[in-house]
């Protein structure tokens, strides 16, 4: 119970709003946002007859409001717990454990990077993008989504980061097609030297691969389930392979969820959510 | 030969991670603790989906993932035991010479405070593990584990939920030299695909209570460790009031990891010394 430690607090919903397909909450959790950084999470405890937790990125902190430090989860309102989550309304509490996991490595020196994300997948690209700005790295976004509604706010990204490419499945908005019909050309043009991406197993697999490709290092937010959030249980292990080449279980919430992308061995992972 | 319990509640067995993971949340000093349960050789566990929601349940198919008692004893125990707590190690073997072989290892290992012999996996035959398919199966287990432990080692017998054999087992367990029985495990359950799986959480917590009220009632000179469901104090409340000198706390840890604390704090903290009269 060290001061560094993740904690567990009963939160409060301080506002929710609708943005597209997903809701924003925004939650007073004693402790958690002073511990924060890029890429960590929070397990959420959902209704009682609701033995898992759903692991929430970590959007956004504040350090400072009328409310003392808070932070801000995306939520898609699908499954049991996405929705009861979305349900949630404001000064409605709920049992958070946080901030867990590993958080994205940076970049000793500044450099050009990508951010790739993928729905609302892409919630912890957007304060990585503040932290590497404030470290002189160049950041580019690539969002990704089926639709205008399930795109992750283009418009701050492009506030934050140097250029943001936009590519939706229907058209609606941006490009017409996926990330992976884009990526090689947006490497190309940003020279990137690290890729940084979030979103279903299928779409991490392919930007680390098409990262390596290009001679880029690239850092992947998993998303698998994770049932406890904090390594109790050890349903989440998934394959990573050590510096030897080898391959070893981990649990991808304590080990992870954001691992560099040469080390995942994909063929341990499911099609991912 | 008794169980002294510094509190009377403990960490059931595989929820607690190998502790680290726990520590953040509860005080370590004095926590009774049983490790998840360990083989004589490394186990890798279930391939593919290990866990499952069902309504105010938990099914769980981990298939004692574990890295065998010799990394255990080397890498997980002594940090165990600088933390202060009172570790009770979980074991399975393979057959009855692997249960003693275990028990051998682990009982001469110190600041081990006793040993919780697992003879209720809910699918041994898929986890390669002796299948205590009766009582006497189940006794004999023990009956291996005590022969092999040091004397003033307490052994702790972890039963099946299994209403219907459950006091024969209990009776059966003590018989072979159990210090105390813990009543019970997870249900045998399936995922939703049929695989084996077992079922814990507040949808056990009511044949756990009837499991320890009847083992409470028919052996009323056993101690018993009831273990399934347990979520908050009126739970604890509950298995206590039937009779039992502590509980266990699991599934609910996964929701609260601070689960262990909260019901201390509401039960106080005082020692569950519980050898009950002779009737």
């Amino acid at each position: 119970m060290g001061e560094r430690d993740p904690r567990h607090v009963l939160a409060e919903v301080l506002a929710s709003r609708r943005a597209g397909a997903f809701r924003h909450l925004t939650l007073t959790a004693r402790g958690i946002p002073e511990l924060f950084r890029p890429g960590t999470f929070v397990a959420a405890s959902v209704a009682p007859t609701q033995m898992t937790r759903r692991a929430l990125w970590i959007h956004r902190v504040s350090p400072t409001g009328t409310f003392g430090p808070t932070l801000d989860v995306v939520v898609e309102p699908r499954g049991v717990g996405g929705r009861w989550l979305a349900d949630l309304t404001v000064g409605a509490r709920v049992e958070l454990t946080g901030p867990l996991g590993r958080p994205f490595s940076l970049p000793r020196e500044p450099v050009a990077c990508l951010l790739v994300g993928e729905g609302w997948s892409a919630a912890p690209l957007f304060p990585l993008a503040e932290r590497l700005r404030d470290r002189q790295s160049a950041v580019t976004f690539l969002l990704s989504g089926a639709d205008e509604a399930h795109l992750l706010t283009p418009r701050e990204a492009r506030r934050m980061a140097r250029a943001a490419h936009v590519v939706t499945a229907d058209g609606s908005v941006g490009r017409h097609g996926d990330v992976m019909s884009v990526l090689p050309a947006v490497l190309e043009s940003t020279g990137a030297a690290v890729v940084y991406a979030a979103g279903p197993t299928a779409l991490l697999r392919a930007v680390a691969g098409a990262a390596a490709a290009a001679g880029a290092q690239s850092q992947v937010a998993l998303q698998e389930p994770l049932p406890c959030g904090t390594g109790l249980c050890r349903a989440c292990v998934i394959g990573v392979r050590g510096t030897d080449g080898a391959a070893h279980q981990v649990r991808a919430c304590l080990e992870g969820p954001v691992l560099p992308g040469d080390r995942v061995a994909w063929e341990s992972l499911g099609g991912g959510r | 030969m008794t169980l002294v319990l510094r509190h009377p509640v403990m960490i059931a067995a595989g929820c607690g991670g190998t502790g680290p993971e726990l520590a953040p949340y509860v005080e370590m000093a004095d926590l009774p603790f049983v490790t998840r349960t360990l083989t004589r050789d490394p186990r890798a566990g279930s391939p593919g989906a290990r866990m499952a929601e069902s309504p105010s349940g938990l099914l769980n198919a981990i298939g004692m993932d574990n890295p065998g008692v010799a990394h255990f004893l080397e890498h997980e125990l002594p940090w165990l035991v600088r933390a202060g707590a009172q570790v009770f190690v979980s074991l399975a073997g393979s057959t009855l010479g692997e249960y003693a072989e275990l028990a051998r290892r682990v009982g001469a290992a110190p600041g081990v405070a006793g040993i919780e012999v697992n003879v209720s996996a809910p699918d041994p035959g898929g986890a390669g593990i002796f299948e205590a398919r009766e009582p006497f199966h189940a006794a004999s287990a023990v009956a291996a584990v005590r022969r092999a432990t040091p004397a003033d080692l307490p052994v702790l017998a972890k039963l099946r939920p299994d209403v219907a054999r459950v006091v024969e087992s209990a009776r059966a367990a003590v018989e072979a030299g159990a210090t105390a029985v813990v009543v019970g495990n997870a249900v045998p359950a399936a995922l939703p695909g049929g695989r084996p799986a077992g079922l814990t959480g507040p949808a056990i917590a009511p044949v756990a209570l009837r499991c320890v009220t009847e083992v409470c009632g028919r052996l009323p000179q056993v101690v018993v460790v009831g273990c399934g469901g347990v979520a908050d104090v009126a739970g604890a409340r509950a298995l206590l009031g039937a009779g039992a000198a502590a509980v266990q706390v699991g599934t609910a840890l996964l929701r609260d990891p601070t689960t262990a604390m909260r019901l201390l704090a509401a039960l106080g903290t005082d020692p569950s010394t519980r050898p009950r009269e002779e009737p």
